[in-house]
């Protein structure tokens, strides 16, 4: 705190062999986790919004103990915007789907005439499953997009 | 629903609101927030709120506090007022 503040890429800290083979193992069961969350949104604590967040942290904190550069290599900036917009699509086309077949907006039970066997009950689980995957991916990108842009001061390039 | 825990934490709670805000060092504010943030959870999960808990437990004291020591690290560690 008494010596002067100076930048990340100047202070003697190389790369850790612990904090990466620590992360390396980490990581996996993070999204694994995350992936449950979401599935089981609509049985158990939890949910898309969750579930995004834990995604989104696995690939911060991959930007945090590597670099953003491999943060980068793994989830590329197109796949990024990509993802971001096809939640908000699944989300939005869910719920016109359910108005165009007859029902309300996110009226899941409406959903019924795609797959009959199912049955309006089933189907309204299918379609909060449906939302809520929607929603894990479009929390996942703008996290992960949040954090690269605030570490980087925009110029997403070298990170913190 | 232990009435005892919750007036712990809800104490504790309070500490960490009244140090967040008050410390010089932005730094150890972030710190001190995202401590609230996980009491809270803890409230929260105590009181049989676990989807809410999750929620803050997640973006609380994961993600907003890594947010906010990335922006102090591209601005200025030292409070001004």
């Amino acid at each position: 705190m008494k010596d002067h503040y100076t930048l990340p890429q100047d202070r003697p800290i190389g790369p850790s062999l612990i904090i990466e083979l620590s992360c390396r193992i980490l990581i996996p069961f993070i999204q694994l986790f995350a992936l449950y969350v979401i599935a089981h949104g609509h049985y158990s604590p939890g949910g898309g919004f969750q579930g995004g967040v834990l995604l989104g942290a696995s690939y911060i904190l991959m930007a945090i103990a590597f670099d953003q550069k491999t943060s980068m290599r793994f989830f590329p900036l197109r796949a990024n915007t990509a993802l971001a917009g096809t939640g908000v699509f699944l989300y939005t086309g869910t719920g016109l789907a359910c108005a165009l077949l007859g029902g309300l907006f996110l009226d899941y039970s409406a959903l019924e005439p795609l797959f009959p066997p199912l049955g309006p009950v089933e189907w309204r689980s299918m379609g909060i499953f449906i939302v809520e995957v929607g929603v894990g991916l479009a929390v996942m990108s703008i996290m992960v997009s949040l954090f690269w842009d605030l570490a980087s001061g925009g110029k997403m390039d070298k990170g913190l | 629903m232990i009435w005892q825990l919750d007036l712990l934490l809800l104490t504790l709670v309070v500490i960490c609101a009244v140090a967040a805000i008050t410390v010089r060092d932005l730094l150890a504010a972030t710190v001190i927030f995202s401590v609230y943030s996980f009491l809270m959870c803890l409230l929260w999960a105590e009181m049989g709120a676990v989807d809410v808990a999750l929620t803050e437990a997640t973006v609380g004291a994961g993600v907003s506090s890594i947010l906010f020591i990335a922006t102090i690290l591209h601005t200025s560690r030292r409070s001004k007022d």
